[in-house]
């Protein structure tokens, strides 16, 4: 499981959005081949988390560290760290003027430099796994949110990334349509992908995650292995928070 | 009315120098446009600066001062505009290569001040694509021009060729004010020539006048609604 000199280290990072105080001085840091699934109610940070990871979010202080290298800034380096790091969308983000396939394939040809003739295979392959090989060269608009997401996911891993961001991947999707994205994202979890998981999939935390972070205002709050969170959560925050989701 | 059929070589000819200065500004206008475009968009602050201080200065600037500006400013800076005398234009465009060069200021002005808002038009089609494309994009490592070449710009030119279509008309409208500004026998200018100087009676002319901007105008906002329609279709 975790191995080595972590993968992400996250230390003291804070964020304001105007007065709010977005991120609160947190620090965190995931190993390789870690599942970290990260949860707490809407607002408290959780999302801008994950997307400082890769600088989507741009922090105020303290320092993100990926692969031991610290964050770049803006330009080629940048660019070069984020086609290291996968990304998951809530709202899958699929290309839409371009095909399935076309998304999946963009980024090794333009980015990696790939022949697209291979790009095109490993493509192919990736789609397989997700289980819409027969959907490549169909639109994003002609699949359903479930399909999508899995597309998103196809597109995000033929990079061969170090680490899969996943935000609120489930959150857009029908009920009926969440478990064929959760059954990709725990076989890849299996598989040693290491990954932070803003979810509020509770499901997928107790049985794919190694950690569970829980985040509130901004702090983080809780950093526990799922079992030990679910079953004894420390704060009064963590317990009112399980309370109100599982009570249903 | 005989004016019309009379004076007709008179209006042709002056319909023809006005498609040559407008054909001639408008793509000036579209490629000058498009930088200042991409500089506002850049993640380099300084070159947003640039973009935006250009878009300020030539949107809010009127066009007769700009004009003024490009006919005795030039000039006074000790230039003919010379670089425009490009070898191969110059054969269709003849006006470009003559010693007065009136015709040449009077493009640069048309062209600064278009390029502002062929700008803002092209920047509210790239505004019109969500902000999670381009997102995606940069999650994937694609550089600022990959993403502008691969995944903005191809989805944001349907939401910008209405806007485009309507700055490029107010610009040939725009371009009757080069007859005030030493170019001589554009389709305005004809107005001045006949009415003035030959003693023609001023609502036939002008009526002509209209029919040769009508003659550009019309088509033009008549292909940009076909190629509307046909969008709306593919969507």
């Amino acid at each position: 499981m975790t191995t080595g000199e972590p993968l992400i280290v996250l230390d003291a990072v804070n964020k304001w959005f105007g007065p709010l105080h977005v991120l609160d001085d947190v620090s965190l840091s995931v190993g390789r081949g870690e599942v970290v699934v990260v949860i707490g109610p809407s607002g408290s940070g959780k999302s801008t988390l994950c997307r400082a990871i890769n600088r989507l979010e741009p922090i105020n202080s303290g320092t993100i560290t990926f692969d031991g290298q610290p964050l770049p800034a803006e330009g080629k380096a940048l660019a070069k760290l984020r086609s290291e790091v996968g990304m998951v969308f809530q709202s899958f983000n699929l290309f839409a003027h371009k095909t399935i396939l076309e998304n999946v394939t963009l980024g090794p040809i333009k980015v990696r430099k790939e022949k697209p003739a291979a790009a095109r295979e490993r493509g192919l392959a990736l789609l397989d796994r997700v289980g819409i090989a027969n959907q490549a060269d169909k639109f994003p608009a002609q699949l359903s949110g479930g399909q999508q997401q899995r597309a998103a996911i196809a597109r995000a891993l033929a990079m061969q990334p170090k680490a899969m961001l996943f935000d609120e991947p489930t959150s857009a999707l029908d009920p009926e349509m969440v478990g064929e994205v959760l059954d990709v994202m725990t076989s890849l979890a299996r598989e040693g992908m290491t990954m932070v998981v803003v979810t509020h999939e509770m499901g997928f935390a107790r049985h794919a995650a190694n950690r569970v972070i829980f985040m509130a205002d901004g702090q983080l709050v809780e950093d526990a292995p799922p079992n030990e969170f679910f079953e004894n959560p420390r704060s009064e925050r963590a317990r009112d928070f399980l309370s109100k989701i599982l009570t249903h | 009315m005989n004016v019309l059929i009379d004076k007709f070589d008179v209006f042709a000819g002056g319909f023809w120098l006005t498609l040559q200065i407008c054909v001639l500004a408008a793509i000036g206008a579209l490629i000058l446009g498009a930088v200042v475009a991409v500089l506002r968009i850049s993640p380099v602050p300084p070159l947003r600066a640039v973009g935006t201080g250009y878009v300020n200065v030539f949107r809010n600037m009127p066009l007769t001062v700009v004009m003024f500006f490009a006919a005795f400013g030039l000039p006074a800076l000790g230039s003919n505009a010379d670089f425009l005398r490009v070898p191969g234009l110059e054969a269709i465009f003849s006006r470009l290569d003559t010693d007065l060069p009136y015709f040449r200021f009077a493009l640069i002005a048309l062209v600064l001040y278009t390029a502002a808002f062929v700008c803002e038009a092209l920047r509210s089609g790239v505004n019109a694509v969500p902000a999670g494309q381009a997102e995606a994009a940069r999650s994937l490592g694609l550089t600022f021009g990959q993403n502008l070449r691969y995944v903005v710009l191809p989805q944001s030119w349907k939401a910008s060729i209405v806007p485009l279509g309507s700055v490029i008309i107010a610009m040939i409208k725009n371009s009757a004010l080069i007859g005030f500004f030493g170019v001589v026998g554009d389709l305005s200018a004809t107005a001045d020539q006949l009415t003035g100087a030959e003693g023609y009676a001023f609502i036939p002319v002008a009526i002509g006048i209209s029919i040769g901007y009508l003659i550009m105008t019309v088509p033009l906002g008549a292909l940009l609604d076909r190629i509307e329609k046909r969008q709306a279709v593919a969507r």
